[in-house]
């Protein structure tokens, strides 16, 4: 037995965890009856990975195949984003899509069919797969594809790994030529300004917003976007990075301070911090050549910053509203987070793209995801948040979610009682795929 | 191209030292009893590393196969690392005599038999390095894993007594004692993260050891410390402690 949490430190609890070096080995593991989940990282925030019985999936990371013509990877579920980009950025080639931390597996990015800056423009995660080896509870292996046992492919993207423990995955690389993204920063004074910015930026690859959840007002939503392309090398500027053009090397970056951990969190040093942010950048537009890890993982760059939360944990609200509410929705929803001035400095918005998929949590329209220190206070506010989310047609990220309620979840997630019935017609055995998150939301009993 | 020979290919340290010197330039030779786990771990190294490699089954207590196997290394390495290591159950070793027999097996018997093997053509040579990971565990016996850790300091006396014997020979040999280390024998405990080495720091320690010509190496100074302490408490007191 073993004490484990999320990324949020809320929930912590006691499991006995075991990985597997082999697909014999995991299968024999499967046999033991009872509840249990695939543990990959654990960056998701809540209790999507937790349960009596954990399988860890981190030593299960070998790459398996690469073919450099077309850059088409295999490997296996539990390698790291961040590893792929070790070993394959410096040859040229970055992920169709990452989220803001290169810190999780494979499995589940799948899993929770993660999304990035470029949502709008490639997509989900689970999009890029070709094909994949998933293990169900009786040992079986299932191959399946966009083509091959198409419906368990559907429903294990975004499944959050209750139709089986993934096994290895195979999908393509982006070609790319440098290591550093052409970025624009824009600051925009209120949530107006930066919807349209938004709107604005439909034709650039990657688009986010950073959102001062403090601010009040005539100024409630400024915020500061930030979007980019992926550098060519003709136009890099810098003589040592035309030298190594693919190896990252910290460029000219907005400068995210790296001693977050000492400040203590209150509203008057968060507010300090956002002022200073939003400040920091001048009015208008402005051009910087960065490097991809600045661009797309400024967090990795502060190992475990989710501790400056401290004993109590955290989670992070991420909730999203179809367009056609998009602007009317985030402006309510907003209103209400800004009065209770309990969020904090990482806010950040993002338009998304259209999806079709099963149970993903993308849909075209806006996202918020919002850091909160846990506290009975900010669950009473998310219980009113949920029902204006719910109201407007929007929903909440598995991924990050710890608290949402089984009502909540039928009623946002259209095939909510149909992804029900497919998982427990999968769980028919004694071995049972179930996360304390599944229970809590009435997937798994 | 210089070669390293790793017995005992598939465990985590294993295959931390096999990224570390492919990385830092060298051809790898893997050897392990298990070839399911020991192919894809081939194959990665091989991507990740464009590595040149070559692949080969052993098992430690297979003695008689141990020549054989050596003979049949086109390239014969410049270095040797012996991973492999049995565990075992303590308290099933009580009353299992196969179990006491299995670890002193794997754990002495296994090693004195291939590096044996390789001391001798190392010292024809007149060059080689020889690394064998022991443990901590030998440094003094203890209730709870005595059986473990007198084959282990068995193994750290047999290498000592091979230092001694191959440094006028121009033949390092380098005793390795990881302390806690994050690996799978280990994860499900709680260990005390000060105090717990990853694979990757341990094959830092092991490569740099190997640089400088490294006797014996602790990977956490911390341990060097405690275990110096745990050496010199008064047997009378020691006898009486639940370590």
């Amino acid at each position: 037995m073993r004490k484990i949490s999320d990324w949020g430190n809320y929930p912590v609890i006691e499991a006995d965890v075991a990985g597997f070096d082999s697909v014999d080995e995991l299968r024999k593991k499967l046999q033991r009856p009872g509840n249990v989940i695939a543990f990959g990282n654990g960056r998701s925030y809540g209790d999507a990975s937790l349960q009596e019985k954990i399988l860890l999936t981190r030593r299960f990371r070998k790459f398996l195949s690469f073919d450099s013509a077309t850059g088409t990877l295999c490997c296996q579920a539990g390698t790291l984003l961040s590893e792929i980009l070790e070993v394959f950025g410096p040859r040229g080639w970055f992920l169709p899509v990452t989220p803001g931390t290169k810190q999780i597996t494979i499995g589940g990015a799948i899993g929770a069919d993660v999304h990035g800056k470029n949502h709008h423009v490639d997509g989900s995660f689970g999009q890029h797969i070709l094909t994949m080896d998933v293990m169900r509870t009786d040992g079986s292996v299932v191959t399946c594809s966009p083509t091959e046992n198409a419906d368990f492919y559907k429903v294990t993207i975004g499944g959050m790994g209750l139709t089986g423990i993934i096994l290895n995955a195979t999908f393509r690389l982006k070609k790319i030529e440098t290591a550093y993204i052409r970025e624009e920063t824009v600051r925009a004074a209120n949530l107006e300004e930066i919807m349209d910015g938004f709107e604005a930026s439909s034709n650039w690859t990657y688009s986010v917003a950073w959102i001062d959840c403090l601010a009040k007002g005539d100024s409630m939503g400024r915020s500061i976007m930030m979007r980019g392309e992926h550098a060519t090398e003709a136009e890099l500027v810098d003589a040592k990075q035309k030298a190594a053009p693919l190896v990252p090397k910290r460029g000219l970056s907005m400068g995210v301070p790296i001693n977050f951990p000492n400040f203590a969190l209150n509203p008057l040093t968060m507010k300090a911090f956002n002022f200073a942010y939003y400040n920091k950048c001048r009015p208008g537009t402005h051009r910087h050549i960065v490097d991809y890890n600045s661009f797309f993982y400024p967090l990795d760059a502060i190992d475990d910053w989710n501790r400056i939360y401290g004993k109590r944990g955290f989670t992070q609200y991420q909730f999203v509203i179809p367009l056609e509410a998009g602007r009317e929705g985030m402006r309510k929803v907003l209103t209400r987070i800004t009065e209770s001035g309990l969020g904090s400095f990482l806010a950040v918005l993002k338009l998304f793209g259209e999806q079709e998929s099963f149970m993903s949590f993308p849909m075209a329209g806006y996202t918020l995801a919002l850091d909160f220190p846990i506290s009975h206070k900010a669950m009473e506010l998310f219980k009113e948040l949920d029902a204006m989310v719910a109201d407007y047609g929007g929903r909440l990220y598995l991924a990050k979610d710890s608290r949402m309620d089984a009502a909540m979840f039928e009623k946002t997630y259209p095939n909510a009682s149909e992804f029900k019935q497919i998982v427990s017609m999968l769980n028919e055995g004694e071995t049972r795929f179930a996360s304390l998150q599944s229970k809590r939301i009435g997937i798994t009993d | 191209m210089k070669n390293v020979l790793i017995l005992g290919a598939t465990s985590d340290m294993a295959q931390a030292f096999a990224k570390k010197f492919a990385a830092e330039g060298w051809s790898l030779t893997l050897a392990a009893m298990e070839m399911d786990l020991l192919v894809p771990i081939a194959s990665d190294l091989k991507i990740r590393a464009d590595a040149e490699l070559q692949i080969r089954e052993f098992d430690a207590t297979k003695y008689d196969t141990h020549q054989a196997l050596y003979d049949s290394l086109e390239t014969k390495p410049d270095a040797v690392i012996a991973v492999f290591g049995y565990m075992g159950d303590q308290i099933e070793a009580r009353t299992v005599f196969a179990e006491v027999k299995r670890t002193i097996d794997i754990n002495f018997t296994g090693m004195a038999s291939i590096l044996g093997i390789i001391a001798n053509d190392f010292e024809k040579r007149g060059s080689g390095t020889i690394v064998a990971v022991s443990s901590v565990a030998g440094d003094r016996g203890r209730q709870s894993n005595y059986i473990y850790g007198s084959a282990k300091a068995g193994l750290t006396a047999y290498l000592s007594g091979l230092r001694n014997r191959l440094a006028k020979k121009g033949v390092h040999v380098m005793t390795v004692k990881p302390g806690f280390c994050n690996t799978k024998m280990t994860e499900n405990m709680d260990l005390p993260a000060a105090l717990t080495a990853s694979p990757e720091q341990v094959a830092d320690a092991v490569y740099k050891g190997v640089q400088k010509g490294s006797n014996t190496i602790y990977v956490l100074w911390m341990w060097r410390f405690i275990m110096l302490v745990i050496r010199h408490i008064p047997e009378c007191v020691f006898k009486k402690m639940g370590l």
